[in-house]
């Protein structure tokens, strides 16, 4: 057998770079897949928490309260939403998802006494049916929107961007364009589908404040509005956003999944979600509106330890999506010969976008999607919302909080100098925090 | 007949009046240019506003007629689902943005980006609209009396116009389509409906899609 070990990788050409330029090369088009960010970046992995000790009481696990219930909507809607857990479910369409995945998703937050999002194409009556709270999408595309909706929604999300993909706007493609699906969105079955990338009628926060007027004047001011921004300049967005009259702001790092986005936008536009949630929490700060409008963060959340760092950085809760897929199903190893036959793995599938998930979630196709039973799926997703609710009480009652949102940054050190100076955290072993001393 | 005076009314006060109201006469006086009027109606009522409206006034109507005498600010019958806008003036941009049914009728001028990504609505303008009109717009009809403003039906998809006037230019994946008799009928009912009677259906030409761009080639990305 040839010796190869002596074979040196480049770092510059890797062996996914090479086949990035043959693949190009054969095809002509750039490479379009779902998921987020797969980059190496800072993240809330860089961060630590500061148990309690000499200092500070620990509070007693599994016997001292420790509670987890937000408020969101507080600012101006007659009738704000209270959730049980600080963990919800981002929005994702019908159409990108299988009905089943999005009524999968709704048991699965109800049980926990959380929210769903609906997305782009609209509201199912599978999703509102198994949603307790389902906080409506107002995207700029518009699929879908109606005022019925609108009124049965218990909130309303304007949409300006996410994190996968701040500035750009979607495709949903022809092959998951199935007739329920082309109707709810008024167009022909079949066609690769625009998502547009700005809403039709309003640019800048001057004209948002009066949609937000109106889409309160249509509710009688009864929900709570969310504005929800991709991470690209987190301090002037939330500014902004607040500015506008938002009751919540959204804001969704790089690391956020899509449907269907290029790659090269989902690697190199946006900014982290640890940096992101520093900038947001500082524009709120510098507004005297922190807690008064809460902030949910997103992208790359996955475990109660993600879920406590953001909080003790001061969002109010946290958002998942790609993670509640992979709980319901997404890239489960007993598919593994059909991930093969797709020429990937369990573990490394995110063609989303075409329409073959053989997990049934991210697929039209008839029978895929029945493959997902909604009911079990559900119970999983309850079942890893609870771990993370679990997890994040652990880590709050080490720090001495019987609520989670007493978390805070003096609770936190950082690992490496990045975090440190992304999340304005004291470098650990030091005081030292990049840019500041 | 209720009255309301936004001299003296607030917004809040008119708007919860009207989602409450069933086939009731509203008149609303000193409109003053005022943001989301007459937003959110539900039921078959007939409401006259006398004066400039400000931005998103009718948006989401369901059902009502509502009449505005005076000029219409931005994204006036946004989202639309049923019922009728008339407007005396002009419209400012994105007039009937999104809407999906419904008749809107602009007795002057409309704005750019008059229809973009309509869903079914139908329009019709007396006077002008600026560019971009119809942009991705995805059913529906858009009738234009006078002339259009550049890139008319950029990406459109199947929804119909006509225009009897000038077209600056077509945008992306937009031609023109011969009128058969269908499309006679269809021009005919919708200049009837709003109130049109001294123009010819025969000196209209109508546009539509092209249908070259419904799925994404990479060979028409010069199109874009």
């Amino acid at each position: 057998m040839t010796d190869l070990s002596w074979l040196k990788e480049s770092s510059t050409f890797t062996k996914p770079v090479i086949a990035e330029i043959q693949r190009a090369a054969q095809t002509g088009i750039y490479d379009i897949r779902g998921a987020g960010a797969k980059r190496s970046i800072p993240t809330f992995d860089d961060l630590v928490f500061l148990g309690a000790s000499m200092s500070r009481y620990p509070l007693e696990g599994y016997r001292e309260r420790c509670d987890t219930s937000v408020t969101l909507g507080s600012r101006f809607a007659k009738k704000p939403i209270t959730i049980d857990i600080p963990v919800t479910i981002a929005g994702m369409s019908f159409g990108a998802l299988s009905a089943q995945a999005k009524e999968a998703l709704g048991r699965g937050a109800s049980v926990m006494g959380t929210c769903t999002t609906t997305g782009d194409g609209g509201m199912t009556p599978e999703e509102r049916g198994q949603s307790k709270y389902l906080v409506y999408q107002y995207l700029p595309s518009r699929y879908g929107m109606n005022p019925d909706d609108l009124r049965k929604a218990d909130a309303i999300e304007v949409v300006v961007g996410q994190g996968a993909k701040p500035g750009g706007g979607g495709m949903l493609l022809g092959q998951k364009i199935s007739p329920r699906v082309a109707e709810m969105r008024n167009l022909p079955q079949g066609i690769d589908q625009r998502s547009a990338c700005r809403h039709p009628d309003w640019t800048g926060p001057d004209d948002l404040e009066i949609k937000i007027l109106e889409l309160r004047e249509i509710t009688d001011w009864q929900k709570p509005i969310f504005v929800k921004v991709g991470a690209a300049r987190p301090y002037y967005d939330v500014t902004l956003a607040v500015k506008a009259g938002a009751d919540v702001v959204v804001v969704d790092g790089m690391q956020g999944g899509t449907a269907a986005t290029q790659d090269v936008f989902i690697e190199h536009v946006g900014i982290p979600t640890l940096p992101a949630l520093r900038q947001a929490v500082a524009a709120l700060q510098e507004l005297d509106m922190h807690r008064k409008v809460q902030l949910i963060i997103s992208g790359g959340i996955r475990s109660g330890a993600d879920v406590a760092k953001a909080l003790a950085m001061g969002a109010d809760a946290v958002s998942i999506g790609s993670a509640a897929l992979i709980a319901i199903g997404d890239n489960a190893p007993q598919h593994e010969q059909e991930y093969n036959a797709l020429g990937t793995s369990a573990g490394y599938y995110d063609d989303w976008q075409d329409g073959r998930d053989p997990a049934g979630i991210c697929t039209q196709d008839p029978a895929l999607a029945s493959r997902l039973d909604p009911v079990e799926a559900g119970r999983r997703l309850a079942n890893y919302l609870n771990v993370l609710t679990l997890e994040t009480q652990t880590l709050a009652r080490a720090c001495g909080k019987s609520h989670v949102h007493n978390l805070e940054p003096e609770d936190l050190a950082a690992l490496t100098i990045e975090a440190a100076a992304m999340a304005q955290i004291p470098l650990a072993g030091t005081g030292w925090i990049p840019g500041k001393m | 007949m209720k009255t309301f005076d936004l001299d003296h009314d607030s917004v809040r006060e008119l708007n919860a009046h009207i989602h409450s109201a069933s086939r009731e006469q509203i008149a609303v006086d000193n409109a003053g240019g005022r943001h989301a009027l007459a937003v959110g109606a539900t039921d078959e009522n007939e409401i006259t506003i006398n004066g400039n409206v400000g931005y998103y006034c009718a948006g989401m109507n369901q059902q009502a007629s509502i009449t505005i005498n005076g000029h219409a600010g931005p994204g006036l019958a946004e989202n639309m689902m049923s019922g009728s806008i008339r407007v005396t003036g002009d419209a400012s941009q994105y007039c009937a943005a999104t809407a999906h049914g419904g008749l809107v009728v602009i007795e002057g001028n409309a704005s750019s980006r008059c229809g973009i990504s309509m869903k079914g609505v139908n329009i019709v303008v007396r006077g002008n609209v600026g560019h971009m009109s119809a942009f991705m717009a995805q059913s529906g009809a858009l009738v234009v009396c006078g002339d259009a403003g550049d890139a008319l039906g950029d990406s459109i998809y199947e929804a119909h116009l006509y225009v009897r006037g000038k077209v600056a230019s077509l945008g992306a994946d937009c031609e023109e389509k011969p009128m058969d008799d269908e499309h006679r009928r269809e021009l005919q009912q919708l200049l009837d409906s709003a109130g049109v009677t001294d123009m010819s259906v025969d000196d209209f030409t109508r546009y539509g899609s092209a249908r070259k761009l419904y799925h994404f080639n990479i060979d028409n990305a010069g199109a874009y």
